[in-house]
């Protein structure tokens, strides 16, 4: 009994830590896309911070240059697609595709010419990689009953980002639906020609939103590389972006749920690990591929409304023309 | 604003495209401390300065041809099938059941009429269903094509680890196909003929690659149903308003798009490798993005900008080879930038030219 609970315990902790990054980028997608500009860039955004957070540590020793780093990266990125989509009309989903091929290229080329190393960042030791934290009291409350294993290996004992992305969901409601500006960028997603009868700039609004969206995936970034692993590795970010996204959709675009989406998607990665191999009685052997598969499987069963019905922000894709503000 | 003159939007503006996207790549060369000048020397070089060479550039295009024109029939349809990179993976499934189920029987002739049906049922299966969600379900293409990319690649790790592989073997790889099952190479066709040979895996595909070219553009130009797609693309409510039903166009687009992309698989597994292996697609997929975009989504432009791109993925290794501060991913950065520059910033340098050329015709 005590073991069962344990490893679920263990399994629940590492559903956490898988889902880090995928909440981080789900948010960042949110940010975007509920101002109107569809993300499908997030794949790229994180694994461009990647790079620069675990290149940046590497170099000075400290895992917090790296954030910095990752963070400016992640928002340069985000503004180069706005520089494309808003600024310049142009399609979002190529813009989007660009900037993910262009990185998957570029991070392991300076990687290559700078540290020489086949596409990865050398090791980070010591200051350079976020440590986990451990909460106050954690070993000494670990024999109190349920709660006590609860308090440690749950709660307790993760990097701070994990902790930063915990906070960022109920940020991300407050800003989106308690603030002045949650409420312009919601508009402008939904109906950009009546913010702009009002106005605000439809243009200023968006890449302010697209200035979160870049923070955020700078964040998620700098996890993959100097609190989840230590280095980068070539295309580390290996779908994330695409699974955050999907995160995004099977949450109807909403930060609360989109929380539990991620951390839905995370639990079937941490099973397909223990699960390898394993007969399950009556069932027999579980393809690990098939584990894989079901994010995807189930938010393409989501968006053709097998199971509930996913309506995107009405403006979202359409690059917003002053002049002919109505055109469709 | 005036419309550009036609060679300006089919010629100057993909050129003066690309030459943005060879400058910031440039650039980057010359933050990795190498002479862009001299980098591009070897690239060419590489590319095209001996037989073996163009034999290599134009393997790399007919991979590209296929998945270029997957991309553009669907765009003229207004679909963005960024899943050629799964759909391709499929077709290699069906090209790889054939080949491995008959070559002991059918000899050549009969296996590659069989196996091109095979590639091109398989791909047009796993592009229909995301076409037939969107049209019937409003999934959203975009979003179900790049899920089905990675159902894909978990159906066929499945299928290549589990079902497929040779058995005693370590990789997830098939057995080798009998010589019957694999396209004749260029190079033997070469000696046949009596002409010089060099060693280069273009096959056959290349030829089948050019066919498809031809056909594509007489299928959305000279037919009807090409017609009603191009319409169906133009404006779905005028689609509808001639008496085309565009749900039904929407499942066809997909339908081809995907079997082009599946078509792929000829080039790579039974002109190339021989048997069915991991991830053979290798990102070709993506790389019809970028020669579509560049080509202007017509067959024609899409052949030659296949041929650059295979220049590309040829001359890259040899420039990695002669400068080891570049690596191969160097033919990504461009890439990405190409569709940076050909696709999302199409309009930088539209306004501009268009008011310089519009002034021209004041003056005229």
């Amino acid at each position: 009994m005590d073991d069962v609970f344990l490893q679920s315990l263990l399994l629940a902790d590492s559903t956490l830590r898988l889902a880090t990054p995928l909440v981080l980028a789900a948010l960042a997608g949110l940010f975007a896309e509920r101002s109107g500009i569809a993300d499908i860039g997030l794949e790229g955004k994180m694994l461009g911070a990647a790079f620069a957070a675990a290149a940046t540590a590497a170099v000075t020793g400290s895992a917090w240059l790296g954030l910095g780093t990752g963070i400016v990266v992640g928002i340069l990125l985000a503004l180069l697609h706005g520089f494309a989509c808003i600024t310049h009309k142009g399609d979002q989903i190529v813009s989007g595709i660009a900037i993910n091929i262009a990185v998957a290229g570029l991070a392991p080329t300076l990687a290559d010419a700078w540290f020489g190393r086949a596409g990865n960042t050398p090791l980070l030791q010591g200051d350079a990689r976020f440590a986990p934290i451990s909460l106050p009291l954690a070993e000494t409350l670990r024999d109190v009953p349920i709660l006590g294993p609860i308090y440690a290996v749950l709660i307790s004992g993760h990097n701070v980002l994990v902790y930063v992305m915990l906070a960022a969901v109920p940020l991300a409601w407050w800003v989106l639906y308690r603030t002045r500006f949650g409420l312009r960028l919601r508009a402008v997603g939904e109906n950009p020609a009546a913010v702009d009868t009002a106005g605000i700039s439809v243009e200023a609004l968006r890449y302010r939103a697209l200035l979160g969206t870049g923070i955020l995936c700078g964040i998620a970034g700098a996890y993959l590389s100097t609190a989840h692993n230590a280095s980068f590795i070539r295309d580390m970010t290996a779908g994330k972006g695409y699974l955050a996204l999907a995160a995004l959709i099977f949450a109807k675009w909403r930060p609360v749920p989109t929380l539990f989406a991620c951390l839905l998607f995370a639990f079937t990665d941490a099973l397909q690990v223990r699960l390898q191999g394993v007969v399950l009685p009556g069932i027999g052997e579980v393809p690990t591929q098939a584990i894989q598969a079901l994010p995807y499987v189930l938010t393409v069963l989501l968006l053709a409304g097998f199971v509930g019905r996913a309506v995107a922000p009405a403006a979202i894709g359409k690059p917003y023309d002053k002049e002919r503000p109505h055109r469709v | 604003m005036t419309p550009l003159p036609r060679w300006v939007d089919v010629g100057l503006l993909p050129i003066l495209n690309l030459t943005a996207a060879m400058l910031v790549t440039g650039l980057i060369v010359l933050i990795l401390g190498e002479n862009p000048v001299r980098a591009l020397q070897f690239l060419i070089y590489g590319a095209f300065g001996y037989g073996e060479a163009i034999g290599y550039t134009l393997y790399y295009a007919t991979s590209f041809i296929f998945t270029g024109l997957a991309f553009a029939v669907a765009y003229h349809a207004a679909l963005f099938n960024i899943g050629a990179e799964g759909q391709a993976y499929l077709g290699g499934l069906g090209v790889g059941l054939v080949c491995l189920a008959l070559d002991a029987y059918l000899p050549f002739v009969l296996i590659l009429p069989v196996a091109l049906l095979a590639a091109a049922a398989f791909g047009a299966f796993w592009g229909a269903v995301p076409g037939w969600l969107q049209a019937h379900r409003g999934a959203h293409i975009v979003i179900t094509t790049i899920m089905f990319n990675f159902i894909a690649a978990a159906v066929m790790t499945y299928l290549l680890v589990n079902v497929l592989i040779e058995p005693g073997q370590a990789n997830p790889e098939t057995r080798d196909f009998a010589a019957n099952a694999t396209l004749p190479q260029l190079h033997e066709i070469a000696r046949w003929l009596g002409l010089p040979t060099y060693r280069s895996p273009l096959n056959l595909a290349f030829v089948l690659a050019l066919g498809a070219c031809f056909l594509v553009w007489l299928f959305l130009w000279k037919t009807r149903l090409g017609y009603a797609l191009r319409v169906t693309g133009q404006s779905q409510d005028a689609a509808l308003y001639a008496g085309i039903d565009p749900w039904r166009v929407v499942v066809l687009a997909m339908a081809l798009s995907g079997a082009l992309a599946g078509m792929m698989a000829l080039n790579e597994i039974m002109g190339a490798q021989g048997r069915l292996l991991l991830g053979f697609t290798g990102g070709f997929g993506f790389v019809g993005i970028a020669v579509a975009l560049m080509g202007r989504n017509h067959p024609l432009g899409i052949v030659f900008a296949a041929v650059l791109f295979g220049a590309l993925y040829q001359g890259g290794s040899e420039l990695a080879f002669e400068m080891p501060a570049i690596s191969r991913d160097m033919v990504v950065v461009i890439q990405g930038l190409v569709i940076l520059f050909a696709g999302a910033l199409e309009n930088m340098f539209r306004p501009t030219l268009a008011r310089v050329f519009a002034r021209r015709a004041e003056a005229v």
